[in-house]
């Protein structure tokens, strides 16, 4: 009977051990109210309804997402309604650029309009691999409608986008209609003239002040400020619009001087995105990012923007050379179009159709030795007597509409890339030019189409690491005479040498005076 | 960025301005399936592409069981043949760096020569002698794909984790950071061996997750500011940019796993980025 005894005991023990285990896996978590036992079924559940393969692998998972659901279903109740994401503000404001706007009747939908078709000039740069994706594409063409809406313009392009640290910026190349542009421009412009006449005021309390125990005036007199090109020629030939994301406000940037565009050839910015954002460098910029992004616009229009040879060509009846070169020119109506193998092939089938900025940061270049009139009379005797011998030789760079093969390459880095976009189907490819100099400035052409885009972050390649320029010598307090310089001490050798002549000298006169004496003692003999 | 999901992963990069012509991503969706098969790799990637003055490279990668050390970098010029470059090891990382200057040429048999001045022997009299450099451009390619990833590859926390093996492998639970977490620079992880973790201290350590936490955070990088972080595309895709190899691009969309980068540039390091920032 023992034995028997024994296997019911073990039988009782297991299952009382069995019992307990059951007990221990139904006991319920302090923290969240679930036990194993219901756990582990719902797993299996879950894995008997969704046979995942390699389950035995994916059980951590499988069970961390069973726990999951059930904690979401219990904290919903609890969550607060969150918080507008940026994400949010950002669709709400892109929402007005979908509105069909009160003037978008379909009559005036017929008229002629500056807006470019910018879906047709995407699907070629997509066609060379260069774009902002179709969707981004669509939002900067409803805000290009939106800009050209709200102002009166002549023509408007989508200039590019430049890269930025926080934010990037949408550029659009818009030129006004006549006089459309005084009027805006002209609120501007006294606001300018108001600052300037309050730092004269700041500057006169000052000199009040300081009279009392003058400083030393600094004799540093600054090199002549080169002018500013008028609008609408040169350098501000175009106005540019400037907007961190499409559907957020069009800033209109300012024009560019050339002092801003020569200190931008000398510094290595990166954009931060914010427009007011001060530019910190050596040698410092005049003024804030807003015309750092103009100058650096500026600049790259300068270098990268390119037509077909022939699209372009100068106005017949205008006359012939005017100095500095001819600046305008027309469309050439009865343009046929390069095919597309040659222009894939040459670089001189390309021609820039924009001035190059020359070394004073100006297209035409000025005299800034002639006086103005007022100088003139003041000079005028001193001008008589010596006539400038160094009058400045003009600075003429390359005449517009010159070819692409003309440009000068950088540290042997040829300054264009020219290719075909399609070699497997050559027949309907585009050809498409991009600049090694300016990464992300792209042009393509086809037929009597072309564009120019530019992507990037609106640095030039240098080819060498960037070296900034070297401070100027520190301007000395005093005109160095020998007053204030430190002479030499003598040495042994010259003190004895001066001893030598001074006492021989001395000996000299001793000998002249006894002379002398000998002659006075004679005479008063004689007497 | 995967193969598999090169089809949409590309537009959301291309805030940057250069994609692929659709002729090329029809011409990728059918040689990298084939490439694939005939290498035994796991999982392909779309590298990128490095500019030359002739023509481009296209770079794929080959991922085997480990997906961070065991990797295969491929080239292309027309996105169909592919062609195996040779690994990076430390000589030749350090002769391409004596010898290559400027641009890619777009020709892989390129030399590139230097001469270079090497002290021999040490103590009053050092001899000096004229070692001549050569590399090949295919050469220099290699080793320019292995530092870029090396420098500036991103993932990010929690996309990928360590096995007990040691091996790392995508993380299969990995649900994408939530859209407040993702703007944060330091939950973006360097893919590459990590270089700092060894060096903190046990109580810096004591947040860190062994599993995942096993990578260098991008917010240690010296010089501070070297990653542009941007929410792009209506604020839908957290864009990261290196200032460092500019050229590099990497999203996440927020809240789903994806995630992916690619670098499209001149294959040049911004050395003057202290100047810039």
């Amino acid at each position: 009977m023992e034995p028997l005894e024994g296997v019911a005991n073990e039988q009782d023990q297991s299952q009382l051990a069995a019992l307990n285990f059951k007990a221990f896996l139904l006991k319920r978590s302090t923290k969240t109210n679930l036990s194993l036992y219901d756990h582990l079924t719902r797993v299996l559940i879950k894995v008997m309804d969704e046979r995942p393969d390699n389950a035995a692998d994916v059980f951590e998972d499988l069970s961390l997402e069973v726990k999951r659901s059930q904690l979401q279903d219990r904290q919903s109740t609890l969550r607060p309604s969150p918080e507008p994401t940026a994400a949010l503000t950002l669709a709400q404001q892109q929402k007005g650029l979908f509105s069909q706007g009160a003037g978008d009747e379909q009559e005036e939908g017929l008229v002629e309009t500056p807006l470019p078709n910018l879906a047709e000039q995407s699907f070629f740069f997509e066609q060379v691999g260069v774009g902002l994706g179709r969707e981004e594409t669509q939002r900067i063409f409803l805000a290009l409608k939106q800009l050209v809406d709200t102002h009166l313009l002549q023509r408007c392009r989508f200039w590019g986008k430049i890269l930025g640290t926080e934010a990037n910026y949408t550029v659009a190349e818009v030129e006004y209609r006549d006089g459309a542009e005084e009027e805006e421009g002209e609120a501007e412009e006294t606001h300018e003239d108001e600052e300037k006449e309050g730092e004269a005021r700041e500057k006169d309390e000052e000199e009040v002040v300081e009279e009392v125990d003058p400083l030393p005036k600094s004799t540093y007199k600054p090199p002549p400020t080169v002018p500013k090109e008028p609008r609408g020629s040169g350098t501000n030939k175009f106005t540019y619009f400037a907007c961190r994301e499409p559907g957020l406000p069009w800033v209109r940037l300012p024009d560019v001087t050339p002092a801003q565009i020569t200190v931008a050839r000398q510094i290595r910015k990166l954009f931060t995105g914010q427009l007011d954002a001060p530019v910190v460098s050596y040698p410092p910029f005049p003024g804030n990012e807003a015309n750092y992004l103009r100058a650096q616009i500026a600049r790259i229009s300068a270098s990268t923007q390119v037509s077909p040879l022939g699209f372009y060509h100068f106005d017949e009846e205008e006359g012939e050379e005017e100095e500095g070169g001819r600046d305008n020119f027309v469309e050439n109506l009865n343009f046929e179009g390069i095919s597309v193998q040659e222009m894939a092939e040459s670089l001189s089938a390309w021609v820039h159709h924009v001035q190059h900025i020359n070394k004073q940061g100006r297209c035409v270049w000025v005299n800034l030795a002639e006086k103005t009139e007022e100088d003139f009379e003041e000079e005028a005797e001193e001008e008589e007597k010596e006539e400038q011998p160094d009058e400045p030789e003009p600075e003429v760079g390359p005449p517009l509409l010159t070819p692409l093969s003309e440009d000068a390459e950088i540290n042997n880095t040829p300054p264009w890339s020219i290719r075909l976009s399609s070699h497997l189907i050559p027949q309907y490819a585009v050809a498409y030019v991009r600049s090694n100099l300016w990464p992300g400035a792209h042009a393509y052409a086809c037929g009597r189409k072309f564009e120019n885009i530019y992507i990037g972050w609106g640095l030039k390649f240098l080819g060498e690491p960037y070296t900034p320029p070297v401070l100027p010598q520190p301007q000395q307090a005093y005109p160095s005479g020998p007053e204030i310089t430190e002479a030499l001490d003598p040495s042994l050798e010259e003190e004895q040498a001066l001893k030598a002549a001074l006492e021989e000298q001395q000996a000299a006169q001793e000998e002249n005076e006894g002379l002398e004496a000998e002659e006075e003692e004679e005479e008063e003999e004689d007497d | 960025m995967d193969s598999d999901t090169l089809h949409y992963s590309l537009d959301l990069v291309s805030g940057n301005g250069l994609t692929l012509t659709t002729e090329q991503r029809a011409a990728l969706q059918t040689s990298l399936v084939i490439l694939k098969r005939n290498y035994k790799f796991n999982r392909v990637l779309f590298w990128g592409r490095i500019l030359g003055m002739k023509s481009d490279y296209y770079i794929a990668q080959g991922i085997g069981e480990d997906e961070m050390s065991d990797r295969k970098c491929l080239y292309s010029f027309n996105c169909i043949d592919w062609h195996l470059l040779p690994p990076a090891t430390d000589a030749l990382i350090e002769e391409v760096a004596v010898a290559t200057k400027g641009c890619f040429t777009g020709d892989p048999s390129h030399e590139y020569e230097q001469t270079e001045t090497r002290r021999l022997g040490e103590g009053d009299e050092p001899v000096e002698e004229e070692v001549m450099v050569k590399v090949n451009e295919e050469k220099r390619l290699a080793v320019t794909v292995f530092i870029i990833d090396k420098e500036v590859a991103v993932v990010p926390r929690g996309a990928y984790m360590k096995n007990p093996n040691g091996t790392v492998q995508t993380n299969r639970s990995f649900e994408g950071l939530n859209p407040y977490e993702a703007g944060k620079l330091r939950n973006y992880l360097h893919f590459s061996e990590p270089k700092n973790l060894k060096k903190k201290s046990i109580l810096e350590m004591a947040d860190l997750n062994p599993s995942i936490d096993f990578l260098d955070p991008l917010s240690e990088d010296i010089p501070k500011g070297s990653w542009s972080l941007q929410f792009e595309q209506g604020s839908r895709v957290c864009m990261i940019r290196s200032l460092l190899w500019q050229g590099l691009t990497f999203f996440h969309m927020p809240m789903t796993p994806q995630h992916g980068y690619i670098y499209t540039g001149q294959g040049l390091k911004s050395l003057d980025l202290p100047f810039m920032l």
